[in-house]
């Protein structure tokens, strides 16, 4: 890259040699538990540092895990949260980013410092009027599982938005007016210009912040342990929290269940990571 | 935006646009944000039941905070959490991103492999310590005797828990601040550190008189986020370590407010440690900003 030439100094070594210890923190965990995955809890406990091959090989874990516990169930319930809130936080913050890059109107600045404002929010101040609120509505605390998942859905959308409006404004400001107002030109209404023009040019910042509400509101075991609380309205992460306090010294179902919920979301970010780092990055520091 | 283009003259559709995301603020963080403040000063019991009116005195649940001695573990470990995340979140994530600002090769893999903690959900991550530090020969202890250490050690006891605790959530989000750090070092002219070159500048140099200075701004957002975050923390220290345990060594502002609100019925009190908790945060992050302001100067 830049900088000078780079030789092999005894500094260099260091920081190469740092660098990779702290990237085996963050890597070696997550190998160690899926590898004991595949163990019985004899074998965990006696030699957890080698690979399963051979007698030590075992399906039983994942075989329990399924069967046990209703874990498609939980995927199902979180999957569909969390797609819900990615995409009607797409939706939403959109327009209201459009809105605020593009039109001057009385109350503008207001409302901008309003949503800045709603970024410091805490779900912890939040979260019980709003569940009052929803159970007074017969949203919350009911035995369906439909209103259960959209109790939970709602106030998780509004803890999205604010972040997802700061991102896409930042992002559209730098976008050039002309292109729209040719369109304008040609006679297109303010809804067309929105979904034909702003949205596919706005579309690597949308992809971070959908990617974004949908991690957050998948690994929110705060929001989803307050609507979620029927066995069959669980979702995958309130799941895991119910194993481990139930079954916490069966290691094996464990080290399955943790792979379970981890594997899938780490294949997912490999193939995002360039969305999710470089929108981040831009949302965090104008933030 | 001073001359408008005709396009934006029409500010009907502003209405359209704006108002369902403003609606979704209004109907689930502000109002609630407000009625959570009045909640604290009132008498509610479990979650589905109405207030049975006002607190006597109304300051009771906040008069109880400090009586509490919980409370205060709660809030003297969540400090010390605040302390810890500013000097060894911030601390190693600056350090790393400052190495990898330096290498030529294998930049992109460490920025990959470093976000890994945050996009893994926190219960996930807290069951998996929970593995790691097991007294009955968990990673850590298996390690320790395969190096010839005799008996095992109870991480969660008393002595250790604090600790215990404290390292998987600093761990966490050194990836994060680190991705943003590094974002921060690349908006840095290549010219500059050119020039410093030429002038005989050597590599540490170059970090303590343009990095660094440079960086100010950006380390700044990244303490206040870490001081904001340490006050939220809740997931992980609720699987390692539910309700407190042991004895109650472990209460965060957090958890404990969940305790309340949950386990022992008592809605008003848990308002008003959120309400705490919010102060706090506001109080905190304008100190950070105090503080690094002054030193611009």
């Amino acid at each position: 890259m830049r900088r000078k030439k780079e030789k092999l100094t005894a500094g260099m070594f260091l920081i190469y040699a740092a660098l990779i210890l702290w990237s085996l923190t963050t890597i070696y965990p997550l190998i160690w538990i899926l590898q004991n995955s595949f163990k019985d809890r004899k074998q965990i406990l006696s030699n957890s540092f080698s690979l399963p091959l051979g007698d030590m090989f075992t399906l039983a874990n994942y075989e329990k895990a399924l069967n046990k516990f209703n874990i498609l169930t939980a995927y199902r319930n979180s999957l569909a949260v969390s797609c819900s809130v990615c995409i009607a936080v797409i939706i939403l913050a959109g327009l209201a980013a459009y809105a605020l890059v593009r039109y001057r109107f009385p109350g503008c600045g207001l409302i901008q410092s309003l949503v800045v404002g709603a970024m410091m929010f805490p779900a912890f101040s939040t979260i019980i009027p709003v569940f009052r609120m929803e159970h007074a509505w017969g949203l919350a605390g009911t035995n369906e599982v439909p209103t259960a998942l959209l109790a939970c859905i709602l106030p998780q959308i509004a803890g999205n938005l604010a972040f997802a409006i700061v991102v896409l404004s930042g992002y559209m400001k730098g976008l050039p007016v002309e292109l729209e107002e040719s369109a304008y030109m040609e006679g297109a209404r303010a809804g067309q210009i929105f979904f034909r023009i702003i949205m596919p040019l706005t579309k690597p910042s949308f992809a971070t912040v959908g990617i974004f509400s949908f991690l957050w509101s998948y690994n929110d075991l705060f929001t989803q342990s307050f609507f979620l609380r029927l066995p069959k309205q669980r979702s995958i992460t309130f799941l895991l929290n119910e194993i481990s306090g139930k079954q916490g010294t069966d290691y094996g179902l464990m080290a399955a269940a943790v792979s379970l919920i981890v594997i899938p979301l780490l294949l997912v970010y490999v193939c995002l990571q360039k969305y999710i780092i470089r929108g981040m990055t831009a949302g965090a520091i104008k933030g | 935006m001073n001359s408008q283009p005709n396009i934006y003259k029409n500010k009907k559709p502003v209405f359209f646009f704006l108002a369902p995301a403003m609606l979704f603020l209004a109907v689930y963080l502000f109002y609630p944000f407000f009625q959570n403040l009045l909640n604290s000063f009132q008498a509610i019991k479990s979650l589905g039941t109405s207030a049975k009116g006002w607190n006597d005195p109304l300051y009771k649940n906040y008069a109880e905070m400090f009586q509490d001695k919980y409370m205060i573990t709660a809030l003297k470990n969540t400090l010390i959490m605040i302390a810890v995340t500013l000097i060894f979140q911030v601390g190693i994530a600056l350090i790393l991103a400052l190495m990898t600002d330096n290498i030529r090769h294998g930049a992109k893999f460490f920025r990959i492999v470093y976000f890994f903690p945050i996009v893994v959900s926190a219960t996930a991550l807290g069951l998996m310590f929970n593995l790691i530090f097991l007294y009955d020969k968990g990673m850590i202890n298996q390690l320790l005797e395969s190096l010839g250490k005799a008996g095992l050690t109870d991480w969660k006891d008393e002595a250790h828990a604090i600790v215990t605790m404290m390292i998987p959530v600093t761990w966490q989000y050194v990836g994060f601040y680190f991705i943003i750090l590094i974002t921060g070092l690349n908006n840095i002219s290549d010219e500059l550190y050119e020039s410093a070159a030429i002038d005989g500048a050597t590599g540490w140099q170059r970090v303590r008189y343009i990095s660094l200075p440079l960086l100010h701004n950006v380390i700044c957002t990244v303490s206040v986020l870490a001081v904001t975050g340490a006050l939220k923390v809740f997931d992980l220290p609720w699987v390692m370590f539910p309700k407190g345990m042991p004895l109650g060594k472990t209460w965060l502002t957090g958890t404990y407010m969940y305790y309340y609100c949950f386990d022992a019925a008592d809605v008003d009190y848990s308002s008003a440690i959120s309400v705490l908790i919010v102060v706090l945060g506001v109080v905190l992050s304008k100190v950070v900003n105090r503080i690094f302001r002054e030193k611009d100067i």
